[in-house]
């Protein structure tokens, strides 16, 4: 029998606000266990919360942003569970009125074609705090720092129907929080991590399979492994005849397998209410439009205005637009150079990005800024200097040697243009390869190329490809 | 609308109380009837009513995105049992 998978995903992004969802404490990641964590996310008696306005703003960009209805009323509610790591006993969340409902986001998928996936919802909670399980002579140590974190969980609509269309979908969410600065992103840190709700089914059939929900992936690929993993292991249950049973597993991303939590299995049901020490969330229409004014332009947007204004391709567009401050950077070199917007995007997602892997440097961290790389592109532009041999002096330029100029002058790499001087070179190669030359003229096309190569050593690469093509073509027929 | 013995024990552990056999009738008949209050209140017609979340017919107050708490976590954990390099200590718990 053929499968169809269904992939449905619940993402928890950390909103970066300073102070947490509903307490003054610190949000600072990596302080000292428990230095930042306060009455209130200790949950002692008698202490209330207070939302932290912030966390309610960046929510609603996000809503805007996703083209989703936010909601005028939301309601904190409270779901109830027993965990150390949850002082209170419940976790403060949102059920049935979250702040932002139905929107949809556009996925371009691998094959640069563009997939709608619906968005369920999105809610604000606040975060847990973290167990640790080594080293406390049979205890387990607990570091409340964490808890009462903000949170945005993103919750899809179970469309996507292979890990790779999972995957492609949550980085463009993790794209999109970090343009819209209402998360850092940062996966190690575990500011973004994702739930997966997993299930198979006859291909062609409506009706959903029974689904497992794999718990805190916090990397695309194990996303995608766990994902793969556990299509395979539901196949092999229903194809040997039994049943998928619903419930939480956990990734081992060492053992590459997913396995039950069963410790949990019987926690969820979760006896939401809403929480009686706070109100309802009432948001006017005035406040909605001013955030609404406040959004930037969005990476679909920006995609879309680099292939219709920059003529650049779907894929180049794609990874220009990776980040916000990737694409400044673009756009700050063709802005400088004052044209040729190909040429800007070939050396900002090549060389510039291969040095930028290479040193293990973020983009806002480069080396060379884009003035210096414009300057540098404009001098192949107005034929200083070859497009092989700029890529030496964008080396010379990382490795701290001087603007281009000061490059190109210093190692005299400027590019050879005057012709008699080229024709000159081409003379000394025929004459010190008459054999090759026979065999040219005698139909062996294929040596131009061996003629080429032997004019730019003669010239250190300087000579100007071009014109050299065009000379060694009249020179060789004779 | 009455609930029944299971019912009553599944919400009991869940909530982690402890009810004992002896207890367990009582619970179930009390139990049962603040439900069928409820369902009293059920035969009211709500079609035009905006379901109320909290008693005050207010909204909430939203504070500023600051730090104003300072590390208390000394005083803090002189009222639990077990503290390691600053950790709170609980019995093992392992998934």
């Amino acid at each position: 029998m053929e499968w169809e998978t269904v992939i449905g995903l619940e993402i928890h992004a950390q909103l970066n606000t300073v102070s947490k969802i509903f307490s003054g404490a610190s949000t600072a990641y990596g302080a000292e266990p428990n230095t930042q964590a306060c009455l209130v996310d200790l949950g002692y008696p008698g202490q209330l919360p207070v939302l932290n306005a912030e966390a309610v703003a960046k929510a609603v960009k996000f809503g805007l942003a996703t083209g989703s209805k936010v909601a005028r009323r939301s309601v904190f509610a409270r779901k109830n569970y027993f965990y150390p790591d949850l002082p209170k006993g419940y976790q403060i969340s949102q059920f049935e009125l979250p702040i932002v409902e139905t929107g949809k986001i556009e996925v371009v998928l691998e094959d640069g074609s563009i997939k709608v996936v619906g968005l369920t919802r999105a809610h604000l909670e606040e975060d847990a705090g973290k167990s640790l399980h080594e080293d406390f002579a049979g205890m387990t140590g607990i570091d409340l720092n964490r808890a009462g974190t903000p949170l945005l969980e993103i919750v899809s609509e179970p469309e996507m129907y292979n890990a790779r269309e999972a995957v492609a979908y949550m980085k463009t969410i993790h794209t999109l929080v970090r343009y819209l600065d209402i998360s850092d992103g940062n996966m190690q840190e575990g500011s973004f991590r994702c739930d997966a709700n997993v299930s198979v089914r006859p291909k062609g059939s409506e009706k959903l399979g029974t689904r497992a929900e794999i718990k805190n992936l916090n990397s695309f690929r194990f996303v995608e492994r766990a994902i793969n993993f556990e299509v395979e292991r539901q196949i092999d249950i229903l194809e040997s005849g039994g049943k998928v049973v619903q419930e939480t597993r956990l990734y081992d991303s060492v053992k590459d397998e997913t396995r039950s939590m069963r410790s949990k299995e019987e926690a969820n049901d979760y006896r939401y209410f809403p929480d009686p020490d706070l109100l309802p969330v009432v948001l006017e229409e005035s406040y909605i439009e001013d955030i609404g004014k406040t959004l930037p332009e969005l990476p679909g947007q920006k995609r879309k205005r680099f292939i219709d204004e920059h003529g650049l391709s779907a894929y180049d567009a794609g990874v220009l637009t990776a980040s916000r401050e990737l694409g400044d950077y673009y756009e700050h070199v063709v802005g400088r150079l004052g044209g040729d917007p190909k040429l800007a995007a070939n050396w900002v997602s090549g060389e510039l990005a291969g040095a930028l892997n290479k040193a293990g440097l973020d983009i806002t961290e480069s080396v060379v800024g884009p003035q210096a790389l414009a300057d540098m592109l404009g001098r192949v532009l107005d034929n200083t200097i070859s497009g092989k041999i700029a890529k030496d002096v964008f080396e010379a330029m990382w490795n701290g040697e001087g603007t281009a100029d000061e490059i190109i002058e210093a190692r005299g790499l400027k590019q050879i243009t005057d012709s008699s001087a080229i024709e000159a070179v081409i003379d000394q190669v025929m004459e010190a390869n008459p054999g090759q030359l026979a065999d040219y003229r005698s139909g062996k096309d294929r040596l131009f190329g061996f003629f080429v190569g032997q004019v730019m050593k003669a010239t250190q690469g300087k000579a100007n490809p071009a014109q050299v093509n065009d000379v060694l073509r009249k020179k060789l027929a004779g | 609308m009455s609930l029944t013995k299971r019912e009553v024990e599944n919400v009991a552990h869940l909530a982690r109380l402890e009810i004992t056999e002896g207890e367990i009738e009582r619970v179930v008949e009390n139990l049962s009837s603040i439900i069928n209050f409820v369902d009293q209140l059920r035969g009211a017609d709500t079609g035009d009513v905006l379901p109320m979340a909290h008693p005050l017919d207010m909204s909430q107050r939203l504070r500023t995105d600051e730090v104003s708490e300072s590390d208390q976590r000394e005083r803090f954990q002189v009222n639990t049992s077990a503290v390691e390099a600053g950790l709170y200590l609980v019995p093992k718990v392992i998934e």
